[in-house]
């Protein structure tokens, strides 16, 4: 089934707490596991996957890029980093 | 004069505010998400809560529902419209306002009585207050730091459209904002929670009294009285 994925991250220039306290746990496991000490920062974003019955055709992928605008992000705060499109919904990394 | 609350899945603040319209002096109505109609009110709260648990942005996903068409739309012709916490993150999806909430800077849930000063004492939510009243009110939320772009903030402040400003800032909120409001001064959008001091005995403490203060009250007052008199 394809698969319309999108991603959304904070913009980069505002505060991002969530990702500063992942960040916060990431450095205290640097201080005991040394290949994470060089980690400078995270930000937490969002990934959408929207299943399409059928084609992603254009006039599909156009309706998820305004959806993607108004609705799934708020431009205010956020930015659509990423719309494309993959064969089946994501599976676990092998 | 009827003003009306509109609950949400996740509401939590309605009731109360419908309590604060009845001791103001107006007629509280219940109004439901889910409808396309507005009975006939003269004003609307937008209530504090977690709509739709936060999900997708807070707010967000209330700001899409059947109602919130016939909300804007009378907005957009006058309507006094108050949004409170949860109702301010909805006003901001909605773009009856300028600007967003985020999560507060240090990352936490914050719940306190908060000093206030009311900048803008001319919209249909503030009328009632002195110029530069300082006030205190509850604060209770996790996303409540306000952000905009400069060219935002600047024609906020220029405009004269920061309603309240916190006397000490407790998330982050660029030029310490609490709430502003639209150009027309009729759509004001609140992170504290005016619906929490409007009887004495439930609301913050006072050098007078414990749990004294009632200085919420003024905000639905100022509705009222500007829609009687026309002030």
């Amino acid at each position: 089934m394809p698969t319309i994925v999108v991603e959304v991250m904070p913009k980069a220039e505002l505060l991002d707490p969530q990702g500063k306290a992942v960040a916060g746990a990431l450095g205290r496991l640097g201080q005991t596991q040394p290949a994470l000490a060089n980690v400078a920062g995270v930000r937490v974003g969002k990934r959408f996957e929207i299943s399409i019955d059928g084609d992603a055709d254009t006039a599909t992928l156009a309706a998820v890029r305004e959806l993607a605008d108004t609705v799934l992000s708020n431009s205010v705060i956020e930015d659509v980093v990423g719309i494309h499109v993959q064969d089946e919904p994501s599976t676990a990394v092998a | 004069m009827r003003i009306g609350v509109v609950t949400f899945p996740g509401s939590l603040d309605d009731r109360d505010a419908a309590r604060a319209i009845r001791l103001a002096g107006a007629d509280a109505v219940a109004l439901w998400h889910g409808d396309h109609d507005l009975h006939g009110v003269d004003a609307l709260v937008l209530p504090g809560g977690f709509s739709y648990g936060d999900y997708l942005r807070a707010g967000a996903i209330a700001s899409l529902s059947p109602i919130m068409t016939e909300v804007i739309d009378a907005a957009n012709k006058g309507m006094p419209v108050l949004g409170i916490c949860n109702g301010f993150q909805m006003l901001t999806e909605a773009h009856l306002l300028d600007g967003g909430l985020i999560r507060n800077e240090q990352g936490r849930f914050i719940c306190r009585d908060q000093g206030l000063r009311i900048e803008n004492n001319s919209s249909d939510w503030t009328n009632g207050f002195e110029a530069n009243a300082e006030i205190v009110i509850p604060l209770k939320n996790g996303e409540g730091s306000f952000i905009a772009s400069a060219e935002t903030l600047k024609a906020l402040e220029g405009e004269g459209r920061i309603v309240a400003r916190y006397l000490g800032n407790p998330n982050g909120s660029l030029n310490d904002i609490a709430g502003v409001s639209n150009t027309r001064g009729n759509v004001v959008g609140l992170m504290p929670h005016p619906e929490h001091a409007v009887e004495a005995g439930f609301g913050p403490d006072t050098a007078e009294a414990m749990a004294s203060g009632v200085d919420g009250l003024t905000f639905f007052t100022s509705v009222i009285t500007r829609a009687l008199v026309g002030v």
